[in-house]
């Protein structure tokens, strides 16, 4: 396309080679941005306390719906509590959730799916099935109905989550391990006569590890949305507990007093958008295709 | 190319049978006892009338007759009646379908009619003001939580620029068009109210875009990386060898490759919308399955869940069903 | 026939003879990487005269196939034409809008790639790919192009081509498919062909046909081919004239038998007597005549000659660049040593170990032992997934009754083409498969149905070496860990500081610096991998070894040296091979006997000279008359044996002889009974109902 749309030759006689730090820019900058990004709220999670002066919980009605101010810098929700104290404690839970399931999903559905690869044969049919049948259900819908059976609480939410998070998983675990399985240097670990738990290990999931890094790093952004979402619908934390989808929730009525809804709602923008940055910036650098270039 | 489809179908059949099964094990086998939590604690603690509520709603049988009963009754299109508006399940879904379907196709529309193209022009002008403005665009989309997008857009269209409808599917003192479909932009067309027809149609513009955003995302995003994926094929550098025209190639040759994964992304498309309806409709107030749902799960009405649940996934594993027919038809190598 | 080819030819008469239809001048292409500029064609020059073949050949990384890319401006980012000249029909290309490009691509000029699998578009029926191409110049109607791409593929050999239009490319083979190339790249009677390694993908006997149709084609359209190989062979085959590239550059043009006779480029004069040949074997000469190292460094090409750092001839006036120097009307070559005009000395005899190498056990002095392997009825059977739900179920029958018996010391050969269950016999002796009938005996064992556990043992005394090196080893261990692994899980040394020597001796054993041990694989060069691939074969100081096409993806000189370090090895540590290959021409010079493979089943087993001397299975024959030998002259006069069709298919193999189906001696009998592989002379095996009456 380039040579068909491309001018005279005389034109383009020396490429233009683009500067190092603009090089680096465009190839690690919006990745470097999402790690810093979730750096910033993981240290925001851990000095929680030390960065407000008001309790979480502290109910004040005589403080209703202040508007964003000097003391209240986010603003306070209908019972009185300061929003940005409320949004920077709720910061643990969120990322606390997101990460939680997305590594424990992550690493039942990888043993799962690696193991059906491996062993091939009826083993591997019945789990592919099973994995066809939880997919076939919408994620939110039967998260909701799990969580609406176990009861409400971040503990149960949490479990249905993983019921519904492994099997993406083990999926893409098990055509990573096929793919392997086949390559030259795993039948030369066979001939060799290494054993099949040290093949698997050693040789096929270091080898495997790349897509699903990135699977993970993406999906944390997905968990804390969907967690959020069931939150907002009443089914994730138990109130007071501060939390920013049940915050968007409490605040999804007072148009007017937009600030109670919106800054919670940003947080997770951000912290989603910081998790796809930095899994794009993985696939492309694991992608040999894209690091020729 | 028949059997494929036969095999296909059987295929959804006894998946569908699955689900029906896990379903059933859910609503009857966890710890979160549906009887005490349906009676309030004071009906509870009658030992009598618990245990005459189990028997009315069969709760006292062994679990695989329950299970007959249950495939039975799913057999006659009983799901169960509602605890909490105490009409028959089915009913109460067909009375809300239609507000989710008509939303929910307006949606699907917008993300594909848009989404393709931006992907198809941020793959041709790859690094271009375009495929930043397609990358920003799929970002928001898929990383802003849709229950919060709603709220902004209310809160900046309505509550701000009060330039957008309020919530609902009509204005609140019109009344609905005669009900034929139960799509009001169709039922009012067909009546000829026009009036109607403009303000559904207005209500329906920010709920819609709302939920479109994270499939439209989705899309433009598989179809950018298809087509850069299709560009590269040696195909691709034999069709410009021929002296085939560019735009020919585009459109005879990468597209019909580069949109075979877009297709089978239709699946995930449509679970994004389902799941994006709860939270969506619960903001807009539209009166659809997703309110219903938000509505049943939080007064834990569990035959509603149960059935919607079922519901949606026979209906999801249609759509895969109608994605693998097409893919075969897309893709002659898929059937041998 | 003839009526086709009128009418199809019909359309243009062809440019006149003797004028040049394509000039090209000093081009320069150089590709814009972030590590820097590499110039990928770096000052070629050549011309092609209406109605000729030219030949074009070099290693990977020679520019050949950039150059041919930059004919037609096919290049993408970040290669670009940064100077030169390519003018077709005296019109300069490379001057050309976009528009008047378009207008010659597939129209004056057409190409056909190396990939014929890659080559076609997987959702579009054949139909529309030949009608667009012609449609696309506008010099046919819909119907007109229909009918003639109907008549186009029937000539290119297509079997009921009104049917296999309306395929779809991935119901054809490799073969079908550069058919269906060949037919688009002559739907517009183009004055000129580029093929570009159009056979490389292909089996030997394909290519065989491949290469005549090409020859026909040149002769019967009267269009000038341009025919890019790495093979010398393939362009003995069919060009004229050919031109050497190296390094970005052209360093020898001739007329192709003589550059072929007497090359007057050192590199040409290496690449020629790399390759063994099939037609000639010089007994005691067991090395091949190899140079060192490897071509330079694409972003940092040496000043002087490009070829000095390699050459075994190099005189002090290398260290200045030559020019394409003028030798004899027709004939360049970039060389100062030869400017005198003297031809280059044949190759030296093998150098080392001539000694030793008459040392090496013949067969027929040890057949009395009981052989080290013994292979009995070995069938492999792939099952197949379903056609759906209620397909039949179905296999492959990849493997279908083996017999093979390899003795202590002696290197056997495995012949073959593509499917026909070779690379599959390897993986059940070593048991990467398990098989699903038949007897393996290795070393007095039976190792069939064995457990895993009976035969981890045995693993130490028997081991492979594969095919690709680019995948055989694990990219995120060290080349000592790879090394390494095996020694420690086996026990065989007993402290870190013994492996650590251990690890070093193989290095070096296989001609690699020791110091390399920490270096991971992708450090490595592909030959340079292929080694470490071996060392670590003989890690577990194995006595048997089967090396599954350790050469094919290698460049020929690379490929010399491992023939050359397998051969040191073998004498030096006393070891067994079963060397499994589609090369014949290398098969031939490693092997003591070799068998010959069809179907999953063997054809013939025989001493090496006896096989190529006097073979007794149709099959075999072909296959020898299939190879390209890089002589014109002995190219032009021996009678080429046509063997039609493609091999059928493994999941519904013929009954009787599986190679009744293309065998032109077959009689009723061939379909009913299956001829057993029976000693039909000493030594010498063959599973034929009337062996040696073809």
């Amino acid at each position: 396309m380039s040579i068909a749309s491309a001018p005279a030759l005389s034109a383009r006689a020396v490429a233009p080679v683009a500067s190092k730090t603009r090089r680096w820019l465009r190839r690690y900058g919006l990745p470097a941005l999402g790690a810093l990004v979730i750096l910033a709220w993981i240290i925001v999670a851990l000095s929680a306390p030390a960065l407000s002066p008001y309790n979480p919980a502290t109910v004040d009605v005589t403080a209703r719906l202040r508007p964003p101010s000097f003391l209240h810098w986010l603003g306070t929700d209908v019972l009185g509590r300061d929003v940005f104290t409320r949004l920077v404690h709720g910061t643990r839970v969120s990322l606390t959730t997101g990460i939680v399931v997305v590594l424990v999903g992550a690493i039942i559905g990888t043993l799962v799916g690696g193991i059906a690869a491996y062993v091939r044969g009826r083993l591997e049919e019945l789990i592919m099935r099973l994995t066809d049948l939880v997919l076939c259900f919408p994620p939110i819908i039967l998260a909701m109905a799990i969580a609406a059976a176990l009861g409400i609480g971040t503990t149960n939410t949490i479990i249905a989550m993983l019921i519904v998070w492994w099997p993406k998983f083990a999926r893409l675990a098990r055509s990573l391990v096929l793919v392997q399985r086949s390559q030259e240097y795993v039948e030369a670990a066979v001939v060799m006569g290494l054993s099949p738990t040290r093949i698997l290990l050693r040789h096929i999931l270091p080898n495997s590890i790349g897509p699903l890094i990135v699977l993970v790093t993406l999906d944390v952004g997905n968990a804390i949305i969907t967690f959020a979402g069931l939150s907002f619908l009443g089914l994730g934390v138990i109130p007071p507990t501060p939390e920013w989808g049940s915050m968007v929730s409490e605040g999804r009525e007072l148009i007017e007093q937009w600030w109670v809804a919106t800054f919670p709602g940003a947080a997770i923008l951000t912290v989603v958008l910081g998790f796809n940055f930095l899994g794009d910036g993985i696939r492309d650098w694991l992608d040999p295709r894209s690091r020729r270039r | 190319m028949s059997r494929y489809i036969l095999s296909r179908l059987v295929l959804a059949v006894v998946m569908a049978l699955l689900a029906t099964l896990v379903i059933f094990l859910l609503a009857n086998t966890v710890p979160g006892d549906p009887v005490l939590a349906q009676l309030g604690d004071l009906a509870a603690s009658n030992k009598e009338f618990v245990a005459e509520w189990r028997a009315k709603w069969g709760l006292d049988l062994p679990l695989w007759q329950r299970y007959v009963i249950f495939l039975q009754q799913l057999l006659h299109g009983d799901l169960g009646i509602s605890i909490s508006s105490q009409r028959p399940v089915l009913q109460d879904i067909r009375d809300f379908a239609p507000a989710t379907l008509e939303l929910a196709s307006i949606a699907f529309l917008l993300s594909l009619v848009v989404g393709i193209p931006l992907g198809i022009m941020a793959a041709m002008r790859r690094d271009s003001w375009i495929d930043h403005l397609a990358r920003l665009i799929s970002l928001i989309g898929v990383s802003s939580p849709t229950f919060w997008l709603a709220f902004i857009m209310l809160a900046l269209f309505y509550g701000g620029l009060q330039i957008a409808p309020g919530p609902g599917r009509i204005d609140a003192i019109a009344l609905p068009p005669t009900s034929v479909t139960g799509l009001y932009l169709i039922d009012s067309a067909l009546g000829g109210d026009w009036d109607t027809f403009r303000d559904a149609a207005a209500h329906l513009v920010l709920p819609s875009i709302v939920l479109a955003a994270a499939t439209l995302g989705l899309i433009t995003r598989t179809t950018r990386a298809s087509m850069l994926e299709s560009m590269q094929q040696d195909y691709v550098r034999v069709a410009r060898a021929k002296g085939i025209r560019e735009r020919r190639i585009v459109i005879g040759h990468i597209l019909p490759n580069a949109l075979i994964p877009v297709v089978t992304l239709g699946g995930l498309a449509y679970a994004n919308l389902l799941t994006g309806a709860v939270l969506t409709e619960t903001i807009f107030s539209w009166p659809g399955l997703g309110r219903y749902t938000f509505r049943s799960a939080v007064t834990l009405d569990f035959p509603a869940i149960m059935g919607i649940t079922l519901i949606v996934a026979v209906v999801y594993l249609f759509i895969n069903l109608l994605i693998d027919i097409s893919y075969a038809l897309l893709d002659p190598r898929v059937v041998r | 026939m003839a009526d086709t080819r009128s009418r199809l030819s019909s359309v243009r008469t062809p440019a006149t003879t003797g004028t040049a239809v394509l000039d090209v001048r000093d081009l320069r292409t150089q590709f814009f990487t972030d590590a820097g500029i590499v110039r990928a064609v770096d000052g070629v020059t050549f011309s092609v005269a209406a109605g000729e073949t030219l030949g074009i050949v070099g290693e990977s990384g020679s520019g050949k196939s950039v150059t041919a890319l930059s004919l037609m401006r096919l290049l993408d980012e970040p290669a670009r034409i940064v100077g030169g000249e390519v003018r077709f029909q005296g019109r300069d290309v490379l001057a050309m809008n976009p528009d008047e490009l378009r207008a010659l691509r597939g129209d004056g000029v057409a190409m056909v790639f190396q990939d014929p699998m890659t080559s076609l578009n997987p959702v579009l029926r054949i139909a529309r790919q030949l009608v667009e191409t012609m449609r696309a110049h506008g010099r046919f109607s819909d119907e007109q192009a229909t009918a003639r791409a109907i008549s186009l593929l029937g000539r290119m050999g297509i079997t009921a081509p009104e049917r296999a239009i309306n395929s779809y490319p991935h119901q054809f083979s490799g073969g079908m498919r550069q058919r269906v190339m060949l037919a688009m790249g002559f739907s517009n009677e183009p004055a000129l062909l580029i093929a570009d390694e159009p056979t490389t993908a292909l089996d030997v006997t394909i290519q065989a046909q491949i290469l005549d149709l090409i020859v026909e084609l040149n002769r019967d359209f009267g269009a000038a081919i341009i025919l890019i190989s790495h093979a010398l062979g393939v362009i003995a085959n069919v060009c004229r004239r050919v031109i050497v590239m190296y390094a970005g550059e052209v360093v020898e043009e001739g007329p192709t038998e003589q550059v072929l006779a007497d090359p007057r480029h050192p590199y040409t004069w290496a690449l020629i007597n790399a390759v063994p040949r099939i037609d000639r074997h010089l007994p005691g000469t067991r090395r091949l005549t190899t140079i060192e190292g490897a071509p330079p460094d694409p972003l940092g090409i040496p000043s002087g000659c490009r070829f000095a750092p390699r050459c075994p001839f190099r005189i002090a006036k290398c260290d200045e660049h030559p020019a394409l120097l003028d030798l004899a009307p027709g004939r360049k070559a970039r060389c100062w040593v030869t400017q005198s005009g003297e031809p280059l000395p044949p190759p030296m005899a093998a150098q080392t170990a001539t000694a030793v190498s008459t040392a090496v056990p013949k067969p027929s002095e040890t057949a009395i032992a009981e052989p080290l392997l013994k292979v009995r009825g070995l069938v492999k059977h792939f099952p197949l997934p379903r056609d759906g739900l209620f397909g039949p179920k179905k296999v492959v029958r990849a493997v279908g009754g083996v017999d093979l018996d390899v003795i202590e010391g002696e290197t056997v050969g495995v012949v073959g083409e593509s499917g026909c269950g070779k690379s599959t016999f390897a993986r059940l002796v070593v048991r990467i498969h398990e098989p699903t009938a038949g007897s393996i005996r290795f070393a007095g064992q039976e190792i069939a149905d064995a457990s895993a556990a009976v035969i981890r043992p045995l693993r130490r005394r028997m081991q492979m070496v594969f095919q690709d090196p680019y995948a055989s080893l694990n990219p995120r261990m060290t080349v000592g860990d790879i090394l390494s692994e095996p020694i420690r899980f086996h026990g065989l040394t007993e402290s870190a500081r013994e492996t650590a020597e251990r690890v070093e001796e193989l290095l070096a054993a296989v001609g690699l610096n020791p110091k390399m041990a920490i270096r991971y694989p992708h450090e490595f060069s592909g030959g340079q991998r292929q080694r470490i691939s071996i060392a670590r074969a003989l890690a577990l100081k194995p006595e048997f070894i089967i090396a599954d096409e350790p050469i094919s993806s290698l460049d020929v000189n690379i490929q010399a040296q491992i023939i050359n370090l397998l051969i040191d090895l073998q004498e030096r540590f006393r070891l067994t091979y079963l060397f499994i290959a589609h090369d014949l021409a290398v098969v031939r010079h490693i092997s003591d006997r070799i068998a010959v493979f069809y179907l999953g089943k063997v054809m013939e087993i025989a001493p090496a000279e006896d096989l190529f001397k006097a073979s007794l299975h149709p099959y075999t024959r072909y296959l020898i008359s299939a190879v390209p030998i890089p002589d014109a002259d002995a190219e032009r006069s021996r009678a080429r044996l046509p063997l039609a069709g493609e091999p059928p298919s493994a999941i519904d193999p013929p009954s009787g002889c599986c190679f009744r189906t293309r065998c032109p001696i077959a009689k009723p009998i061939c379909a009913e009974v299956t001829p057993p592989l029976a000693m039909l002379r000493s030594d010498h095996l063959a599973a034929c109902h009337f062996p040696g009456q073809f």
